[in-house]
């Protein structure tokens, strides 16, 4: 049987628009040594290194190897993996199972990206298939127009409710100072009024019907790293733990058009299958509090539906009633979420590492006043794909 | 640590050009492997797929296999990077004690984009890219060297490649089976000073697939499985002008990590067999080299004494090696696949008599900067 | 090749205009789909023997069913709106290296006797018209070259 497996660490570069100063080795190496900072190890206790993100981002081919100096992976076992918008969790994933497998001790799990050096729009689409998708595609923005708008049109939502999404999540990114987007003259703000004006103001471009900018996720530069470690070994690194109670995912699809675009099915499963085998029975009661890879508003309330928080068409009501909210029931992106950074390679491995701190309460000004017992990380991204992982304070029987 | 052996194994032909896209390559191999370990894809609990998004000329270059690889309703990820490494996160997953069995498959279609252009995006944009150095540029940099540290002539390097060439005739899914003289290589086309055409491998299509399983899951399986004994990876630095291109560090760590794992003391003597990642001929008495079946500088000697060709005392590629048919990505993988039909004594006319513990091994990066090392036995 | 552009003292080197050259393998079921709609303007999907769904465009494996495909039916070159947008944001188009012209409508159309949909253009930016349920028809170019750009765009009827 495998071992049990904790989060001893977690280090994030401040998210931002274009690091000019550093490339891209560097950018990992910030992210490495305030990983291990926090962990309080060095790089010697180190048995092996996970990194990923999407080669065309930076047109770097055998990204492992190109970084090894900044990965600290020199004369060491080093994988990359990668998976398109889930490449952070994948990355956790990997590491996860490196470390429950007995064979490493502790294990670095690296995420990162530098989208200011290429067009993303242009990179993503060519992640579609050259000859059936390509030719016609309108990038990620395009495909998660069409999500939403079908998404309206089954249950009467309205652009009010994207709008309360990305009100929340740029609110909540005020307090983290880690955050891309800080979008101060917000502060102190009604939540009403905000709403009134993204869904109201020209200043607000319509991108592609029902998305206007407020509604999508920044490009970002930026890098993420978080540290696995064994039981026996994880409780003598550190004292706060974060356990990895489950993770699961799915990647069913291959072309955008065999989607049901009724239910986002890969992240209702992957979400089922970690739940059941962690034993959670009523998610909404049970989970203390999310970090989900939400690149765009209208995934807050269909994808919230579709992990079982809440029925079909009931997103909103979570969202209104303050539940999501950082003093809510159920906490969603303390952080400020995807929608306040996306540098796309970390961007899933920040949700495990937000989440871990929450349950070690380390998260400063972004900490959430309840205790958090479980605390649920997601991934999406590729052809719709869903990486899901739940950690616990306690560690799993 | 608990036991996870390879139950089936699978490979397409390898040619210089395939008409068939990754998806259907893919499809192929993974049935192969299915049915050889007899039994079906309602048997494997996960998937790890092998590709690069450079090479496949897309991102997210694992997106065009998920369904050819089985994913629906699985969990599935990918590396990016030799099929060995692919298959030892396939082991991991099952000994974390989740899965039961993973089928682990690689693809690769050279043909359809350009090499030199692709190896060229390896290196450092910023120092090293517009130089236009690539694979085959960068290893006749390291031949250099290791032939000025070794003494290994290009004589020597060209009975590697009359060695693999030879060896290739008795498989039947190689793409370069040739009878071919050292003088033949010698005369061949100057590629970069001092490797020629007959010194590198080809590019190559053409996938593989392996099914991995712990003793529990072996048993869905009517095939027995050929165990791992021992697995390591370990990388050098990157820079080319940070490392000794001369010697392969890497390999000595990773090599004597699995060795130990096996119980392999003396690896030319306790190995029976030994599928190596000869992406260019002197990569094969190099790598002897780290992986101690010969001291520094004496990779030269087992080559010139025919101690690795087949009735040798360690035959070394009997299925031609990479040099043969080098589909990059699936190339580890296919050494694999090779040791495994060794131990159990279905490698057909390139059989090694009485096989029982077999190496194989993988690389990643330029000049083999990173390696992976399986033994496999029964 | 490396052409230097200077910004507060930091540099960057730009790729230029390198470009990595690729020939995609389409395969026999995409190359059946490909000549029948450059020939005879005339569309097809493939049948799996197990589910039973048909699978525009067409590829080898259903991915549900794990099995092989190889029953092509034909698919009219009319069908119904799944999902669609209308985009307003202009992007480089990697397909040719130059800003897509907006607005254009965009949708996932899933043609009569399919049961998978295939993204394209519209002829429409109308919000009245490109609605999801609309009925639409595949509109051909009159020089076809054997790409799914065969199809011009499809009109919202």
């Amino acid at each position: 049987m495998g071992k049990k497996v904790a989060i001893v660490g977690f280090g994030q570069t401040y998210q931002r628009s274009s690091r000019r100063d550093v490339n891209g080795v560097e950018l990992i190496n910030e992210a490495v040594t305030a990983a291990l900072a926090d962990a309080d190890i060095t790089i010697k206790d180190i048995d092996a290194v996970v990194i990923g993100n999407m080669d065309h981002f930076e047109g770097i081919n055998y990204v492992d190897m190109w970084s090894v100096e900044g990965a600290g992976a020199v004369m060491k076992p080093i994988i990359k993996v990668t998976t398109g918008g889930t490449t952070g969790m994948t990355v956790a994933m990997s590491a996860y199972y490196h470390v429950a497998s007995g064979m490493f001790d502790r294990v670095l799990a690296i995420g990162w990206e530098k989208n200011s050096e290429s067009d993303t729009t242009g990179a993503i689409i060519t992640a579609f298939h050259p000859v059936w998708e390509r030719p016609n595609l309108g990038g990620a923005i395009a495909g998660l127009a069409v999500e939403a708008s079908k998404y309206m049109d089954n249950y009467g939502v309205t652009e009010r409710d994207g709008a309360r999404v990305a009100v929340r999540e740029r609110l909540h990114a005020l307090n983290n100072p880690y955050a891309h987007l800080h979008q101060e003259w917000m502060k102190g703000m009604e939540v009403d009024k905000l709403v009134e004006l993204l869904v109201t103001s020209e200043q607000n471009q319509m991108l592609a019907y029902p998305l206007r900018m407020s509604d999508m996720c920044p490009r970002t530069d930026g890098a993420a790293a978080v540290v696995f470690a064994s039981e026996g070994v994880a409780e003598k690194t550190a004292s706060k733990l974060a356990w990895v109670a489950a993770t699961a995912n799915r990647h069913d699809f291959v072309f955008l058009g065999d989607i049901d675009w009724d239910f986002n099915q890969t992240m209702g499963d992957a979400a089922k299958k970690v739940f059941a085998k962690a034993g959670i029975k009523d998610p909404l009661k049970e989970i203390d509090l999310c970090e989900l890879y939400l690149p765009y508003s209208y995934g807050g309330l269909k994808w919230m539906e579709n992990m079982g928080f809440c029925g079909p068409g009931e997103g909103p009501r979570l969202l209104w009633d303050k539940i999501t909210d950082m003093d809510g029931e159920l906490p969603v992106n303390p952080s400020g979420g995807v929608m306040s950074s996306n540098p796309i390679g970390a961007t899933a491995l920040l949700r495990v590492g937000e989440a871990a701190w929450q349950i070690m309460r380390k998260s400063g000004p972004r900490q959430v006043q309840k205790n958090v017992n479980y605390a649920l990380a997601t991934g999406f991204g590729g052809c719709s794909w869903a990486d899901v992982m739940l950690l616990s304070s306690k560690k799993p029987a | 640590m608990e036991k996870v052996g390879i139950v089936g194994v699978g490979q397409t032909t390898y040619e210089r050009s395939k008409e068939a896209p990754v998806d259907e390559l893919v499809f192929e191999a993974a049935s192969k492997a299915l049915k050889d370990a007899g039994g079906d894809m309602g048997h494997i609990d996960n998937i790890i797929t092998v590709s690069n998004d450079f090479w496949d000329g897309r991102t997210i270059s694992s997106m065009a296999i998920q369904d050819a690889a089985g994913s629906w309703g699985k969990d599935i990820s990918t590396v990016e990077g030799d099929g060995t490494f692919g298959t030892f996160y396939g082991m991991m997953r099952i000994l974390s004690g989740s899965f039961d069995t993973t089928l682990v498959v690689s693809h690769m279609k050279g043909s359809e984009g350009i090499m030199n252009l692709i190896t060229n995006a390896m290196f450092d944009p910023i120092y090293q890219r517009s130089l236009g150095i690539d694979a085959t540029s960068s290893a006749a940099l390291q031949a250099r060297l290791y032939m000025k540290m070794s003494g290994a002539t290009e004589e020597d390097f060209a009975r590697v490649s009359v060695k693999n060439h030879k060896n290739a005739k008795n498989n039947p899914l190689a793409q370069l089976a040739m009878d071919i003289t050292v003088a033949d290589v010698l005369k061949s086309k100057k590629i970069a000073e001092p490797l020629k055409l007959l010194d590198c491998s080809p590019i190559s299509d053409g996938a593989a697939a392996v099914v991995l399983a712990n003793e529990k899951g072996a048993k869905r399986f009517k095939n027995s499985p050929v165990w791992v004994k021992g697995v390591a990876h370990c990388s050098d630095a990157y820079s080319l002008g940070y490392r000794d291109l001369s010697r392969a560090p890497a390999l000595a760590e990773a090599s004597g990590r699995a060795f130990k794992m096996a119980g392999i003391k003396n690896p030319l003597k306790d190995l029976d067999v030994a599928e190596v990642y000869d992406a260019y001929s002197y990569m094969e008495p190099m790598w002897y080299e780290g992986m101690g079946l010969a001291k520094e500088g004496g990779g030269k000697d087992l080559i010139r004494s025919g101690a690795t060709e087949m009735g040798g005392e360690l035959p070394v590629n009997p299925s031609g090696g990479v040099l043969s048919a080098h589909p990059v990505l699936v190339a580890g993988m296919a050494r694999l696949i090779e040791a495994v039909l060794q131990v159990r004594g279905e490698a057909e006319k390139r059989q090694v008599k009485g096989a029982k513990t077999a190496l194989a091994h993988g690389i990643n990066g330029p000049c083999g900067q990173a390696h992976c090392v399986f033994i496999v036995g029964s | 090749m490396t052409e230097q552009k200077q910004e507060k003292e930091l540099l960057a080197i730009s790729s230029g205009d390198a470009a990595q050259p690729f020939r995609w393998s389409v395969g026999k079921h995409g190359s059946k789909f490909l000549a029948e709609l450059r020939d005879n303007k005339k569309l097809f999907g493939v049948k799996c023997p197990k589910c039973g769904r048909v699978y525009v465009p067409p590829r080898m494996v259903c991915g549900r069913c794990w099995a092989q495909m190889d029953e092509f039916v034909p698919v009219k070159d009319t069908g119904e709106i799944v999902v669609c947008t209308i985009v307003q944001f202009s992007f480089v188009d990697p397909n040719t290296g130059i800003q897509r012209p907006v607005p254009y409508g965009y949708a996932f159309v899933k043609l009569d006797g399919a049961d998978t949909a295939i993204p394209h253009f519209l002829d429409s930016t109308d919000p009245d018209k490109v609605k999801v349920g609309a009925r639409v028809k595949a509109v051909f170019e009159e020089k076809r070259t054997g790409s799914l750009m065969d199809i011009k765009h499809f009109a919202v009827l």
